[in-house]
């Protein structure tokens, strides 16, 4: 083949394998844009800041870390992720409740990763993350601790246990 | 034959460029050869395995040879390589040689850089990991130390930039030389790139970590530091695109298919490599929905030029075996040199980086992310990209750049061949068991072999992807005991090459070149795409960072470890 049929003959491929990519591309975004509008409800915001050295003490938030009945089947968690513990450690809510909840760390940074849901916040001292699940299957689920946060990281582990009604 | 001719004096006479090149690439590999001890620690602990205690009291706990593991490998070797090869390769390429002093001030900062910032984390003084975020407290010198490190990576941009409009001056009118081209937009990027960091380092973490500051934000210096972590990436990638478009083709015995097109990705890259950091914050309160959708678009954008690099090397390997006789609609892939371990290193690392990519999308998809943020599926993935596309590709420019410099044979070529599949083998095994614990839940960077009593047993689930962790822990330790050998017999080896015989710098010839194209005139003017790329950034992440400057909360030091 001389230089250039063979120049032609790759550019050809190479248009459609470009519009390939291109298209692929587009068709993940539409897909990403379709799960956040459509039912992400796992994305954490912020509910508000607060000053890390403080949101142990009275008053605070989280002075009471706890998990509370706040609706129709509605529950609201706060929760403080600490070095090496979860407050609370355990959380009961039953079978198809909404659980919201908010979450912060007084000390250093931390994870919050509900496995087996798609709940998983950075958790930053001086942020308040809010982020919320349905737990539509009753069992145990592991809330994990997956930022590194000191020598007892790998048994920062808490519970939620989610009852048969 | 191997005699012993050129003494070091000759050797470097001509092209003074080739002992600092060599100085740097060096003491990259040094460090790599420390960071990766730990590898197989870090590996056996993901199989359950806790071989930790067996270092005692050398290294105090998992968590310090991880950070010693991530900072000399992923920060030190690969940036130090790519200063030496790089400068290498745009002196040549352009036949213009750096300014000498500058290009030896940058090696003496990176080497005070390195010693400063050794010095605590091998006392267990900055177990603070590779990603140092505050309010985890290191010693103020791991944080002068890492600053003076970047600091040497913008001299290098400065020894970079200068050299391409020296070249520019001297030629008016001409287009750049591709790896020319290549290597100055990979250090143009970088320099925008790198000024996360730099302010993260010297606004906020060295005079923390002195006690002049009482509290750093920890979210507004997580956002600096992806600002340049993302970018990083692409930092320690182009350079192995360099090489695998400039000079790749050549070794494997053809001629890339086209010059305009190399050029068009890294125009891509430049552009577009740094406004995404938020990629890496989908799981941060605290950066708004509409922001993080917006890097989420942008990071998609700069798969673009990976895909159309992925298309022009295989065309270019399937053109080279094919004028080595290759037939069939796969079979030619069998004509390539595969008793090259330079070639074959390279290969390998490309075959990597398609997993890789691939993964890289899925992490950046907002929301399938909250699904692997920070499990292991995160070490799993990057180890794709970085620890075998780039460094296989490293160590395939070492084997020939080595012996060019030195004019000394590699040593023990079957044993690189070895070593490489295996480096690739190994890494297989290990993104595999890594990204499937990942989805199963495992968090990343945690010594779960460890775990108390009460929390035993709870990755029980995942105990047969851990078997693929323990293989590769095995496999990767013998190929990383090849490679080193093979690279350090080399080094230390007292033979010489006859001059003859001693390898060139192997540029690559396009069959669409750039001559009289108007797309790569334009494509010529990187100040002004560099601009682009300066007001692109300040779009995206002016409005979150502003904000979080004007409202920072200060969060007090912790020691943890």
């Amino acid at each position: 083949m001389n230089n250039e049929k063979l120049i032609h003959a790759i550019e050809r491929y190479e248009r459609s394998w470009l519009l390939f990519a291109l298209v692929m591309i587009v068709v993940f975004l539409i897909f990403i844009g379709y799960t956040l509008t459509g039912f992400a409800f796992y994305v954490p915001s912020a509910a508000e800041r607060i000053d890390p050295t403080t949101a142990r003490a009275e008053g605070s938030l989280f002075a009471n870390p706890r998990v509370e009945k706040t609706g129709d089947n509605v529950y609201t968690a706060y929760v403080l992720a600490q070095a090496f513990t979860f407050l609370p450690g355990e959380i009961r809510v039953p079978k198809g409740a909404r659980v919201i909840f908010y979450v912060t760390s007084p000390d250093v940074q931390h994870g919050f990763y509900i496995r087996g849901t798609n709940v998983n916040v950075q958790v930053i001292p001086g942020e308040v993350g809010k982020v919320e699940h349905t737990f539509d299957e009753a069992g145990e689920y592991l809330v994990i601790c997956n930022e590194y946060c000191g020598l007892g990281h790998q048994d920062m582990i808490g519970k939620i246990i989610v009852e048969d009604k | 034959m191997a005699v012993r001719s050129a003494s070091p004096e000759n050797i470097y006479a001509t092209h003074p460029e080739k002992k600092v090149s060599l100085y740097f690439m060096v003491l990259g590999f040094i460090a790599l050869s420390i960071g990766v001890i730990f590898g197989p620690f870090q590996i056996f602990n993901y199989a359950g395995i806790d071989l930790y205690p067996a270092l005692q009291p050398l290294f105090k706990s998992y968590y310090q040879g991880l950070t010693l593991h991530g900072v000399l490998n992923a920060i030190v070797f690969t940036q130090f390589f790519i200063q030496g090869s790089l400068l290498y390769l745009q002196a040549r390429d352009s036949n213009v040689r750096p300014l000498m002093p500058v290009a030896w001030a940058a090696w003496w900062i990176a080497l005070i850089g390195l010693a400063l910032a050794a010095w605590p984390l091998l006392l267990n003084n900055a177990t603070v990991l590779y990603t140092f975020y505050p309010p985890l407290q290191g010693h103020w010198a791991f944080y002068v130390g890492a600053a003076l490190i970047i600091v040497s990576s913008l001299v290098s941009v400065f020894l970079s930039v200068e050299m391409w409009v020296r070249w520019k001056k001297q030629n008016p009118g001409k287009p750049t030389p591709l790896v020319t081209f290549m290597t100055t937009a990979t250090w143009m990027m970088w320099g925008l790139a790198a000024i996360g960091l730099v302010v993260e380092a010297v606004f906020f973490l060295i005079p923390w970590s002195l006690g002049w500051l009482k509290g750093v934000d920890p979210l507004l210096a997580r956002s600096l530091f992806w600002w340049s972590g993302h970018p990083i990436v692409y930092f320690w990638l182009l350079p192995a695109y360099v090489s695998w478009y400039g000079l790749l083709p050549r070794q494997a015995g053809g001629k890339l298919v086209s010059d305009p097109l190399a050029r068009m990705a890294f125009l891509g890259f430049l552009v577009f490599s740094t406004p995404v950091g938020f990629h890496h914050q989908f799981a941060d309160p605290g950066i708004s929905a509409f922001w993080k959708g917006v890097h989420t678009v942008l990071t998609m954008m700069v798969a673009v030029p990976s895909l159309m690099t992925a298309f022009t090397i295989a065309a270019s390997l399937e053109l080279a075996a094919r004028s080595r006789g290759g037939k069939g609609v796969f079979g030619w892939v069998r004509a390539l040199p595969w008793n090259n371990p330079s070639v074959v290193a390279q290969i390998l690392g490309a075959i990597a980086f398609i997993f890789g990519g691939a993964g890289g999308i899925v992490n950046a998809s907002f929301t399938l992310d909250y699904v692997v943020h920070n499990t292991a599926w995160i070490p799993g993935h990057f180890h794709l990209p970085v620890a075998t596309a780039s460094t296989l590709t490293f160590f395939g420019i070492a084997f020939w750049l080595i012996p060019h410099i030195t004019h000394k044979p590699l040593a023990a070529p079957r044993t690189a061949l070895a070593g490489v599949w295996l480096w690739f083998v190994g890494m297989m095994f290990m993104a595999f068991g890594m990204h499937m614990m990942g989805l199963q839940g495992v968090p990343r960077r945690a010594h779960i072999s460890a775990m108390n009593a009460l929390n035993e047993g709870i990755y029980s689930s995942s105990a047969f992807y851990m078997v693929f962790n323990a293989i590769a822990g095995v496999i990767l330790t013998i190929a990383a005991v090849q490679l080193f050998y093979v690279l350090f017999a080399t080094l230390l080896s007292r033979r010489r090459l006859a001059p003859n015989q001693v390898p060139g710098v192997p540029f690559t010839e396009a069959i669409s070149g750039p001559e009289g194209k108007r797309g790569v005139k334009v494509m010529d003017r990187l100040f002004f795409w560099w601009g682009a790329a300066v007001v692109l950034v300040l779009i995206v992440y002016m409005p979150t960072l502003v904000q979080l400057f004007m409202h920072m909360v200060p969060a007090p030091g912790f020691r943890l470890w």
